[in-house]
């Protein structure tokens, strides 16, 4: 078929293209992906088609080079012309909404987690597209289809392109001193932990403040790890429960163990305590390993930095989420088709592994097999973030994904069910009720 | 209806002078000059505020048209202790700092007053904290108020050791909500002084040489001239600075975001918070709107208490 893209030529180019962007511990072999032999949907393309997308900022420089160099790739190859705009993390939900609701603007917008959710009905099917990676590149993992995947049905209207988690950061030579070889995985084990930091006089700090990323990933974790959950499978609301009052009674024994004043912090604080040493312990995404490792006054905190999953508590599997990368295609565009292969093209391997690379682990595949790639064979202490999407928990859990549940984390109400029964604001029994108070307010539609 | 032919040299006068009365119309003059500036009102200043005033009666979400609901948002807003624990901040902020500000300003608006070398340097690095942006400012006691790297915390603790732990400032409520305004009276004080000063300026200097005469003292010249004299400028300045104060939205975000648990929230800040970053516009547009009666109050309240003495309309003072 003279539309379906193939995939044989131009690998060279691709890892050169990585070999020369990639950072830090990206290593210089090739990876070897496996990808199985399916037939590719058939998507005619139209005829003049453009395309126009949006996406968030880079982290690292590479990532957008080696963005740039694969969509021209895909210009060279079908003749369509790709317009790629980078817009800052703070605009794209914005952008986003004012393009869904003028029906008019980028045809594809890479935008964060819940996105397609939000605007399900000005978006186009990608199904096809989804199913036919699904089963090239050894399936979904588990966070890619909850975000992928229209709730309670098997129609994908995003298409993840990676995610990013916040686990435990911690510094080992402290924690060996206090007694730990590693941090425990239970409450009473990890209060037992945050108490000799404490004494020791390198306390842990966790952001109980208005921090979007850091703050909902605290409080998320401690919910989670209760068996606690903002809403049922049904998506009725159950926050006011006991396993809630549980995790609420937990922070107020914990919080005293922390470093005093996270009930301030925002999203950069605990990164700026922990690179002077003021802490030893908190949860941060990769950025702050990245930072410590390449400023040489921090260089060697950064070799005494080990990460760990969230512990677990009374929950089956590590309590934490991940920020996701979804891409989406918009009804309004004229070259449906065009947008949809450009997508596919974007996540197939000579083009999806060069970029995974270049962004030396700041984001994690949604694809299994993408798991072979060689940016997880470099720096040892970066494996961790390789299963990011297969963590069980996202925004909302046990709930389906919806405007609501991105309210709920952009409002902090979690994070300030939690801070208020810290600071001895509020009791557990009323903070729990406060936080379903205000969380009605966004499911009352 | 009857034609007339007219020559036509006539004809073309005649349209001349049509056009030419036309403008000298007074009316229509009147309105073609008032058009453009009408024009940028209506869409710059009108629009959006009818707009905002329109999204506080809906329930518009960022990604949904929404449909009139009435009174809804404000109901629950009335029921909300989020939206009272903004209002009772915002009237506690705008009073404390507006004291704060007149206090301190006038005093250096009368200290700037006298007589002393590099005066006119002086006055204007005084406005120093009134020209920086905001966001520049807010940032920099974003720093000095940080539970960790704090200066203030740094000299006390490590410098002078007078204390053993960092002075938490934005931790817990009460703390929080005195440096934000100590941020505010900072950032306030110049446009004070500098107005007060250009009040100070006008009061003629024959009216303390004839109290002097009158063996009045300093506070009795300060009580009974500098005051009264001031009191029409103070009030606009007053009315100015209330309305600055109460619609703060930059310190407050960038210092605290309204924690700690909400309990530096203005009216402004929450209403972002609500209608941006939770994505209900409508009831941010409810909070918004819910401060043009505090503003209207306090407006009359300094235009009606201080402005309007008799004195000044020519009539004896009762």
């Amino acid at each position: 078929m003279r539309n379906d893209i193939t995939r044989r030529d131009a690998i060279g180019l691709g890892l050169s293209v990585a070999a020369f962007a990639a950072t830090g511990a990206a290593a210089q072999t090739p990876s070897n992906i496996k990808a199985a032999d399916v037939a590719a949907p058939s998507l005619p393309i139209e005829k003049g088609a453009s395309l126009r997308m949006l996406r968030p900022v880079r982290f690292v420089q590479p990532d957008e080079d080696v963005f740039r160099s694969n969509a021209k790739r895909f210009t060279d190859k079908t003749g369509i012309e790709v317009k790629v705009d980078f817009v800052g993390w703070e605009d794209i939900n914005q952008q986003t909404a004012v393009t869904a609701n003028s029906g008019a603007g980028p045809d594809i917008i890479i935008g964060f987690s819940d996105a397609p959710h939000i605007y399900v009905d000005k978006l186009i099917e990608l199904s096809d597209v989804a199913e036919y990676l699904g089963k090239r590149y050894g399936g979904w993992l588990f966070l890619a289809e909850k975000y992928g995947k229209r709730a309670k049905s098997n129609n994908w209207i995003g298409l993840p392109f990676g995610a990013t988690g916040g686990p435990l950061v911690y510094r080992k030579s402290i924690i060996q001193a206090a007694g730990f070889d590693k941090v425990p995985d239970d409450h009473a084990g990890f209060l037992d932990l945050c108490q000799k930091l404490q004494k020791a006089g390198k306390p842990a700090g966790f952001a109980l403040g208005n921090a979007v990323g850091d703050g909902n990933g605290f409080a998320s974790w401690m919910l989670w790890s209760f068996g606690g959950s903002l809403l049922d499978v049904d998506g009725n609301l159950t926050i006011n429960s006991k396993e809630t009052v549980e995790a609420l009674k937990y922070v107020k024994q914990l919080y005293p163990m922390f470093i005093a004043g996270t009930t301030s912090w925002n999203d950069v604080s605990n990164n700026r305590a922990y690179s002077s040493e003021e802490i030893s312990l908190t949860a941060n995404g990769i950025s702050l390993y990245f930072s410590l490792k390449n400023d040489t006054a921090t260089a060697k905190i950064a070799e005494d930095t080990e990460h760990q999953f969230l512990p677990k508590g009374v929950a089956k599997s590590s309590p934490m989420g991940g920020l996701t990368l979804n891409a989406m295609v918009f009804k309004h565009s004229p070259y449906p088709n065009a947008a949809k292969a450009f997508l596919q093209f974007m996540m197939e391997k000579e083009q999806y592994d060069p970029w995974l690379i270049a962004n030396s682990g700041y984001w994690a595949q949604p694809l299994a097999n993408y798991a072979e790639s060689a940016v997880w064979s470099g720096d040892p202490k970066l494996r961790i973030f390789k299963d990011t999407m297969s963590n069980r928990y996202w925004d909302g859990y046990q709930g389906p994904i919806s405007t609501a549940t991105g309210a709920i984390r952009a409002d902090y109400v979690l994070v300030q069910m939690f801070a208020s029964v810290a600071t001895d604001a509020a009791t557990p029994e009323q903070a729990a009720a406060e936080a379903e108070r205000r969380a009605k307010r966004y499911f009352r539609r | 209806m009857s034609v007339t032919t007219l020559p036509s040299p006539a004809l073309a006068q005649r349209q001349q002078s049509w056009l030419v009365r036309l403008f000298d119309y007074r009316p229509f003059l009147i309105v073609m000059c008032l058009a453009p500036a009408i024009g940028l009102l209506a869409v710059f200043l009108t629009y959006p505020l009818g707009l905002g005033i329109w999204l506080a009666f809906t329930d518009t979400t960022i990604g949904r048209r929404g449909i009139f609901v009435g009174l809804e948002n404000f109901q629950y807003l009335l029921t909300d202790p989020l939206w009272w624990g903004a209002v009772f901040y915002s009237i506690f902020y705008t009073a404390v700092a507006t004291f704060g500000k007149f206090a301190l300003g006038f005093w250096l608006a009368l200290l700037l007053n006298n007589h002393f070398p590099f005066k006119s340097l002086l006055r204007a690095i005084v406005l120093l904290p009134w020209i920086v942006p905001t966001v520049l400012s807010a940032l920099a006691f974003w720093w000095i108020y940080d539970p960790q790297f704090s200066i203030i915390s740094y000299l006390l603790v490590d410098v002078l050791h007078w204390r053993t732990t960092n002075i938490d400032f934005l931790g817990t409520p009460w703390p929080a909500r005195f440096s934000l305004i100590a941020a505010n009276i900072w950032r306030g004080i110049p446009f004070v002084a500098i107005s007060l000063l250009a009040g100070l300026q006008t009061i003629s200097p024959s009216l303390y040489e004839a109290a002097m005469l009158d063996g009045a003292s300093a506070w009795q010249r300060f009580r009974y001239i500098t005051f009264p004299m001031m009191m029409p400028i103070l009030a606009i300045v007053m009315t100015f600075s209330i309305i600055f104060t109460f619609t703060d939205f930059q310190l407050v975000y960038a210092i605290t975001r309204g924690g700690p648990v909400n309990s530096t929230h203005l009216l402004a800040t929450l209403a972002f918070q609500r209608g941006i970053a939770g994505g209900e516009l409508g009831e941010g547009a409810a909070i918004a709107v819910s401060m043009i009666p505090f503003l209207v109050f306090a407006t009359l309240f300094s235009y009606f208490g201080l402005a309007r003495r008799k004195w000044q309309q020519g009539e004896a003072n009762d």
